[in-house]
């Protein structure tokens, strides 16, 4: 792989740019990997890389029904925070937004990740005091954030308007090294990556069917035919169910859809990401221009890819409460992706009652900001059977009762 | 957006005058079950990508559950029925069958 550089932009303007090589190669697939990922979204990417990055193991395969990235990689609002109540999730989301400060150096790939600052609005009484409590439970965890004053939230956000009739702002949780990333680029660059290290990337290969002998499992069954495998990593969002199922399995988990829309760009007016979590709605904006704004997920099961429509009118119409000067603002695209909750709203990263197989699931509407953490303590799980970041979110947490309740603490927008 | 007839006050309204309740037809499994049947019944979920059959509420209106069979990848909604029942009626398979002839049925 040639690396990216400086020259190597100044070489290539030398001669027509016809030295660019491909970023990763499509290769058929081989009769047998050591390890099979499924989905190769960017947990399914970032797990492979970290695979062969921190384990050594480059035998391996990502197959992808379509192309990558192209499910919820390609789909959410980009945000990267790490301010959580509970200590498991603190501790992997951080890990993760540590990872992605110096992700774009570790690729080769810029990633663009702007660490902008991530503002999360307290809008009730109740939101006060769990966001007071957040922030001294991130203060024991590490994670620098703070409570600030409504005149410190117009300070760095002018176009917000305080003294909404319904819901004023009386403060916000700021964590100033949260940001965002460009999504694609994480995908693109853990692919490039991978595909360096002598890893398939096999899109356009579904899989129909998990092959197992003596409670171990041995191959898959794509649309490209058997595909042997030592170990099986299932990472694959909103379709976990149906994967679980072929290996006879069932997961604590539904599949909900949840929305995002952006408007025609405009103007920077806003360089922080905003969160009002009491009125379901979130924005930040985008390098063109376009304000990026999602929503609260449907409440009913879907594998649609698009949201209902009253979802849209509810986010917008309180956020042009708080934020008067969208109201002019014509709204670009909408679109939906499917995701995968849990009872707890926190992730599965875990074995499974089948021998060599592994699942990384539940992110829920929170899954960019944790590509790094997550593919991080996937890797380290398959490679050495146990990971401490990913210990606490085990499948059997349910049954136990050790629940790792996000719900309360983050309001409903991850 | 879906719309749902509610088949104890026969009103067909959008799904904003719903609650949806979740997976239908659970079989409850109490005190003296294994701890297998209750991790299962409290927490495992079907979610599968079809015919799915579920819980509503009619929250907005006369406020009664009821159980919708519907689908999860086209949103088709094949029938209403009261809640007072352990598995779909026969005329519900029948209809869901006549839609979808590769649905497994109901298990």
């Amino acid at each position: 792989m040639k690396r990216y550089s400086v020259f190597a932009i100044a070489r290539e303007a030398l001669r027509q740019h016809a030295g660019w090589e491909r970023a990763w190669a499509s290769p058929s697939p081989r009769a047998r990997y050591d390890v099979v990922i499924v989905g190769a979204g960017g947990h399914g990417l970032a797990t492979a890389y970290y695979l062969g990055k921190n384990h050594g193991i480059t035998n391996v395969a990502v197959l992808d029904k379509g192309w990558l990235g192209g499910g919820n990689t390609g789909r959410n609002t980009t945000i990267i925070r790490s301010n959580y109540l509970q200590d498991p999730s603190a501790a992997i989301y951080e890990k993760s937004r540590a990872l992605y400060e110096t992700l774009s150096q570790d690729l080769n790939y810029n990633i663009m990740f702007s660490p902008r600052g991530v503002m999360m609005l307290a809008q009730t009484e109740h939101e006060v005091r769990g966001y007071l409590r957040t922030e001294r439970a991130n203060a024991l965890q590490g994670v620098d954030t703070r409570f600030i004053t409504p005149r410190e939230v117009k300070r760095l956000v002018p176009i917000i308007r305080l003294d909404g009739p319904r819901y004023p702002v009386l403060g916000a949780l700021w964590q100033e090294r949260a940001g965002t990333a460009r999504h694609d680029a994480v995908a693109w660059g853990y692919a490039r990556a991978c595909s360096a290290m002598g890893m398939h990337i096999i899109q356009n290969c579904a899989v129909t069917g998990v092959e197992s002998a003596g409670g171990q499992v041995t191959a898959v069954h794509t649309t490209q035919g058997s595909i042997g495998c030592g170990k099986l990593g299932i990472v694959v969002a909103g379709h976990s169910g149906a994967l679980a199922d072929m290996a006879g399995f069932r997961l604590p988990v539904e599949s909900v859809a949840l929305q995002a829309l952006v408007s025609e760009p405009i103007k920077p007016c806003m360089d922080v990401v905003v969160m009002a979590n009491t009125v379901h709605g979130y924005m930040s904006q985008s390098d063109k221009g376009e304000m990026v704004i999602g929503g609260g997920a449907d409440h009913f099961n879907n594998y649609t890819q698009r949201g209902s429509w009253q979802h849209v009118e509810e986010t917008v119409r309180a956020l042009v409460e708080t934020f008067p000067m969208l109201s002019r603002l014509k709204m670009l695209r909408q679109w939906g992706g499917i995701v995968d909750m849990t009872g707890d709203r926190s992730p599965i990263i875990s074995k499974t009652p089948l021998s060599g197989c592994f699942i990384n699931c539940g992110w829920g509407t929170g899954g960019f900001k944790a590509i790094p953490g997550s593919g991080w303590a996937m890797a380290e799980l398959m490679a050495k059977g146990e990971s401490p970041l990913a210990e606490a979110f085990s499948l059997t947490r349910f049954r136990e009762g050790r629940f790792i309740d996000e719900s309360v603490a983050a309001g409903v927008a991850h | 957006m879906l719309l749902l007839t509610c088949p104890c006050c026969g009103v067909t309204a959008e799904e904003t005058e719903f609650a949806n309740g979740g997976e239908a037809h659970l079989k409850r499994f109490g005190p003296g079950s294994t701890d297998d049947e209750f991790d299962a019944y409290m927490f495992s979920r079907k979610n599968p990508r079809g015919v799915h059959f579920e819980r509503w509420r009619h929250a907005y209106g006369c406020g009664k559950w009821f159980i919708a069979a519907r689908c999860t990848v086209t949103l088709e909604v094949f029938a209403t029925y009261p809640a007072q029942t352990t598995e779909p009626p026969a005329e519900v398979v029948a209809t869901i069958k006549a839609r979808r002839p590769e649905w497994e049925g109901f298990a």
